[in-house]
Parts: C-alpha cells; sequence; structure tokens
C-alpha cells in the first residue's frame, strides 16, 4: 500500500517544521484506531444505501435484512466509529499536549481489539434479532458492561498520560472532561424502566446530552488542538474562547433537553424551558464557526496541510448550520408539534452529525496521516475531491430529506392523509436523496482511498521530528 | 477584555448552574403529582409488551410517542384507528404485513403476546402528550375526548 511519496522534512525546513511531525512514538496507535473509523464508516454508508433503496420499494433484502436492522445498525456504526475516532483522537492528542508517551500503548491495543469486538458483536447480533430496540441505544446489556469496562480501561489510559504529563493544558482537559462525562452518561441508559415516558426521558439523557453537549466538549477539544497546530495562534488566545464556547454550550445544551420532551408524556413546563433555551442552542455552534474563522484569519497562512484546514472550517461553519440552524429550524414547541417523529428530524439529524461530528474527526485524521506515517500526501487533488464530492453529497441529501420532511409534514399532519399514502408520495424525493448519496460515496470512497495510500505508521516521521528539534 | 480565568468561570458556574436547574425539574416532572401517564396503569402485560417492543426493536421502524424510525407508521393512537383485533391479526400474521407494498417483519405472534402488546399500545393512547396526540393520529382525532 505504501507509495513513493517523499518523507516530510525532505528538503524542509526543520526549524519550521518542528510542530509538523509526530512527537511521541505511542502517537501511532491513534493510526489503528482511524483505520476502524474507515472500516466501520463504509458499512455504515452500505447500510444507509440499503435503507435508502428500501424506501423506494428496492427491499429485495428485506429477508436478511430489513429495515429495523439497517437502521440500527446504520445509527450504531455511526456512534461507534465516532467514539473510535474521538478515542484514536486523543490518543493522538493528549501526549502532545501532555509532553509524554501514554502510560500503555499494549493497554491502548486492548482497548481497540476489545472495542471492536464489542462492536461487531453488536452489529452482528442484530441480524439475529438482539438487541434493545431503544433508538440510538441498541446494545443488548450484557454488551453494556463490556462497553462500560472498556471506555473506564480507556478513560484510565487518559488520564493517567494527562496528570503525569508535564504540563495540563485547557485542550487537554476540556477534551478529557468531554470523555468522562461521555462515559457517565453512557449509565442512566442502562436502567430498565417499565413505562415507556420514563424510560424516553432518561434515553434522552444519554442521546442528547451527549451529542449536544458533552460531545460539543471532545469536538471543542479537537478543534482547539488543530487550529494552534493549524494556524499558530496563540494558545492562551483560543483556549480562552474554548472555555466561552462549551460554557455557552453547556448553558444552552443542557436545558435544551426539553426539547425532546414537549410531546412524550412528561409536564408542560418542559414546552417553556426546552423552547427558550433550545433556541439559545445555535448561539454556541455559531461561536464556533466565528472562533474558527476568526482564527484562520487572524493566523499564519502557511501551513502545508491544507486539507486539514478546509475540514477542520468545513466542521465549524456545516456544525453551525446543521447543528444549529437545522435545529433552530424545528424546535420550538409551536413548530416541533408537527414536524415531532418526521424525516424533518432525520434531515437536521444526518447534517448535525456530519459537520460536528464526522467532519471534525476527518480533520484529526486529515491532520495526523501525514505526520504518524511520515507521508507527504496533504497536498494531492484526491483530497480536495473528497471533500466537495462528500460535502456535496451530504447537501443533496439533507436538502432531499428536508423536502420530503416538509411535504411529509403536509400531507399526513396538515391534510390527514394516511402514513402509507404520504410516503408513496416522497418517494421520489428518496431517489434524489439515493443520487446524491453517491456523489457522497464516492467522495469518502476517495477518503478512504488516500488513508490507505497513507500506509502504515512509521519511525522515521519520530525520527525525522527528533532531528527538526535538534536543529531548532 | 474577558480574562482566561473569567471564561473559565463562566463555563464552570454556567455547566453546574444549569445542570442543578435540570435535576430540579427532573425531579419535578417525575413527581407522582405531575405525572401525564396514567403510570398507575402500568400492569404487567403492558410491561410485557414494552418488553417484547424493545426485544424486536420495533422502534427500528415505526414511532411511538413521536420516536422511532419513520419508515412505518406512527403507532401512539393505533388502536384508535386501526382497533385492537386488527392490530393482534398484523401481529400474528405468518406472512410479512405489507401495506402499499412496504413489508413488515412477519412476527406470528402467539396470543399471549399479541394481547399483550395490544394492551401496551391501548396504554400508550391514552398518554397525555401536551397536545400531540391530536396531530400525530389526524384519523384518531375525532375520537380524542377534548
Amino acid at each position: 500500500m505504501r507509495d513513493s511519496t517523499p518523507i516530510i522534512g525532505a528538503g524542509y525546513d526543520h526549524c519550521k517544521q518542528k510542530n509538523k511531525h509526530m512527537k511521541y512514538k505511542s502517537q501511532q496507535v491513534a493510526y489503528w484506531f482511524f483505520a476502524l473509523c474507515m472500516l466501520l464508516f463504509a458499512l455504515q454508508i452500505v447500510y444507509g444505501f440499503i435503507m435508502g433503496f428500501a424506501r423506494i420499494g428496492m427491499d429485495g433484502l428485506h429477508d436478511w435484512i430489513p429495515f429495523n436492522t439497517a437502521r440500527a445498525v446504520h445509527t450504531n456504526l455511526l456512534v461507534v466509529w465516532l467514539l473510535t475516532g474521538f478515542m484514536g483522537a486523543a490518543y493522538y492528542i493528549i501526549p502532545e499536549e501532555a509532553q509524554r508517551e501514554l502510560v500503555s500503548v499494549k493497554l491502548a491495543y486492548v482497548q481497540l481489539i476489545s472495542l471492536a469486538v464489542v462492536g461487531v458483536a453488536a452489529i452482528t447480533g442484530y441480524h439475529f434479532n438482539i438487541w434493545e430496540g431503544r433508538k440510538f441505544l441498541e446494545i443488548p446489556r450484557e454488551l453494556d458492561y463490556l462497553v462500560v469496562i472498556n471506555v473506564l480501561l480507556f478513560l484510565g489510559i487518559i488520564l493517567a498520560t494527562l496528570f503525569k504529563g508535564k504540563r495540563q493544558t485547557t485542550t487537554a482537559l476540556v477534551m478529557t472532561m468531554g470523555l468522562v462525562f461521555a462515559a457517565l452518561l453512557y449509565l442512566p441508559g442502562m436502567i430498565w424502566f417499565d413505562s415507556q415516558v420514563t424510560d424516553s426521558f432518561f434515553r434522552w439523557w444519554v442521546v442528547h446530552l451527549w451529542v449536544e453537549g458533552v460531545w460539543e466538549l471532545i469536538m471543542g477539544g479537537i478543534l482547539a488542538f488543530l487550529l494552534i497546530k493549524l494556524t499558530g495562534v496563540d494558545r492562551e488566545v483560543i483556549e480562552k474562547w474554548l472555555y466561552v464556547i462549551v460554557g455557552l454550550t453547556f448553558l444552552s445544551g443542557i436545558l435544551g433537553t426539553g426539547h425532546h420532551y414537549y410531546y412524550i408524556g412528561v409536564n408542560k413546563i418542559w414546552l417553556i424551558v426546552g423552547g427558550v433555551f433550545s433556541a439559545l442552542e445555535p448561539l454556541a455552534f455559531l461561536a464556533m464557526a466565528l472562533f474558527a474563522v476568526y482564527m484562520y484569519r487572524k493566523g499564519e497562512k502557511n501551513h502545508p496541510n491544507k486539507i486539514a484546514l478546509f475540514w477542520t472550517i468545513g466542521a465549524a461553519i456545516v456544525s453551525f448550520i446543521g447543528a444549529g440552524l437545522l435545529g433552530f429550524a424545528h424546535t420550538l414547541p409551536q413548530t416541533n408539534l408537527y414536524t415531532h417523529g418526521t424525516l424533518v428530524t432525520a434531515m437536521h439529524g444526518h447534517y448535525a452529525f456530519w459537520g460536528a461530528y464526522v467532519m471534525i474527526v476527518l480533520a484529526i485524521i486529515s491532520y495526523a496521516m501525514p505526520n504518524i506515517t511520515g507521508r507527504k500526501r496533504h497536498d494531492k487533488t484526491n483530497g480536495h475531491l473528497a471533500f466537495w464530492l462528500s460535502n456535496i453529497g451530504m447537501l443533496g441529501m439533507v436538502v432531499a430529506l428536508g423536502v420530503a420532511g416538509v411535504v411529509q409534514v403536509y400531507l399526513e399532519r396538515r391534510l390527514s392523509m394516511d402514513f402509507m399514502v404520504a410516503q408513496e408520495e416522497v418517494k421520489i424525493h428518496f431517489v434524489v436523496m439515493l443520487l446524491c448519496a453517491t456523489m457522497f460515496a464516492t467522495g469518502i470512497g476517495i477518503y478512504i482511498y488516500e488513508f490507505i495510500k497513507y500506509g502504515r505508521p512509521t519511525d522515521e516521521a519520530l525520527t525525522k521530528n527528533e532531528e527538526a528539534v535538534l536543529v531548532s | 477584555m474577558l480574562s482566561k480565568s473569567q471564561a473559565r468561570t463562566f463555563f464552570l458556574g454556567g455547566t453546574v448552574v444549569t445542570f442543578l436547574i435540570f435535576i430540579g425539574l427532573t425531579i419535578y416532572s417525575m413527581a407522582p403529582s405531575n405525572d401525564q401517564s396514567n403510570h398507575q396503569n402500568i400492569t404487567e402485560q403492558v410491561i410485557k409488551g414494552k418488553h417484547i417492543w424493545e426485544t424486536n426493536n420495533c422502534m427500528g421502524c415505526h414511532a411511538i410517542l413521536g420516536e422511532g424510525g419513520y419508515y412505518a407508521p406512527e403507532l401512539t393512537k393505533v388502536i384508535d384507528r386501526k382497533g385492537a383485533p386488527m392490530v393482534k391479526a398484523i401481529l400474528q400474521s405468518p406472512i410479512p404485513w405489507a401495506p402499499n407494498g412496504r413489508k413488515m417483519v412477519a412476527y406470528e405472534m402467539n396470543d399471549e403476546d399479541a394481547e399483550a402488546m395490544v394492551e401496551y399500545l391501548k396504554w400508550i393512547g391514552e398518554i397525555d402528550l401536551n397536545g400531540f396526540e391530536r396531530i400525530v393520529s389526524p384519523l384518531a382525532k375525532d375520537k380524542i375526548k377534548d
């Protein structure tokens, strides 16, 4: 898989390049997490296509992979590969921030393998009707315990590395805080409730407080790290604004959980609390987008890894549109009364996950790969092709879903049309979605091809770095 | 101009305050006096129905209380809309139920399980959903009391 692209540093000014290499050998662990991400992401897209074709009546796989299986696999793979990406990002970022090697590389590999085993076991089980059947939390409770052990091992490695390190930076602390809270918030999802209402109420403690709360801390941490590295802006400035952004996130996001409680059978007080605070949620994403663009404009423009910068700034902007604006579009109780439980939610979900989390994971992978492998492929046209094809494709998918959602709301909930009759009417929008998904998948295919072409981690990148530091 | 320590205070202070309010509102919502779900009507059969609902991942296609897969009909008011006998018949069908060609898995449930599912769906249909019950199933709204 290796090509003949020269190792970074050959012909470069070593003094300028000292921050553009892998500094610690244990950072190589991240590569294998990223590789697992690529594999699971590809599978997620395959199951997305199965769902898309089923929606236009082409469900030839129904007997083996019915829609509920495809859906559980599609969404759970997303969660698992994003968490794998966050873990890989942590294994890359924390040593550099703490200025020391990971406390145990072997345990990190044990954690990776056990994570993959639990993930594969869960996904396989879904094909044999073994699941919990709770949206996004379909993993059976028996496997939940293994997830907990796995995450504890991961946190142990990260926390020990951080606190044994030479420094504890704000970037590292915010990111680690996000990872610790994400682990703690998994627990309410493991409790059995007799009532569907209570079950749903606490399921959102996991799902909402993850994606509109603590995951934003992780995203903010990765974003801050990338901006420090890619723009050269002073760490103190970036980290100060990081606090403001994550502050806005929690200030609006925690009580914003209320927008999931409007119509599930709990008290009306959530109509007011959820309405007010979820309307404030776009502020955090707006701040993040402005912050990223401002730091880019303020910073140096000479970092060679332009494609990592594209993904980084892109994540900040698209997350504002997907999570912020499209979320706001149906978050007020008066609107949500009609859109709750329709394809409008799917429209928002796709663009929010894409912008906020997928793009930031692809950004850190794009940044880390040349440093881990020592191969300078970041200036290849393929990288830009992957960025634009996937982004335009996803935008097209979101527009198609949005149109289908609005039509569904109108036909079904205003004109009292039967659900299946309305679904027939919106079928054409899924044809458009599938076409756009093909463009999207081509872009991601090129991204994965580039990942493979980078080859495996090499110690040469580390050696060159040591030379660079010596020269500087 | 905002200093880094002030920004940190904003983050930590805002988080603690909003989280405490959130916990307070959760306790308030879960208080028996504020119950809108007719919790006292949750019988062993309803619990069994919920278990069957989850172990078959019905939410992967259908929606309930507005949450689910959006691939198959919303079931919050399905008993009002279709009637218990038809719901039972669909759950016990040996061939996939396929309205407009979109297939459901043929669960071939026994009488006991199908009855538990009906009881569960009946309980769901009686929850006060702050007005959503009128929207989620327009075909049944004539049957919903004012």
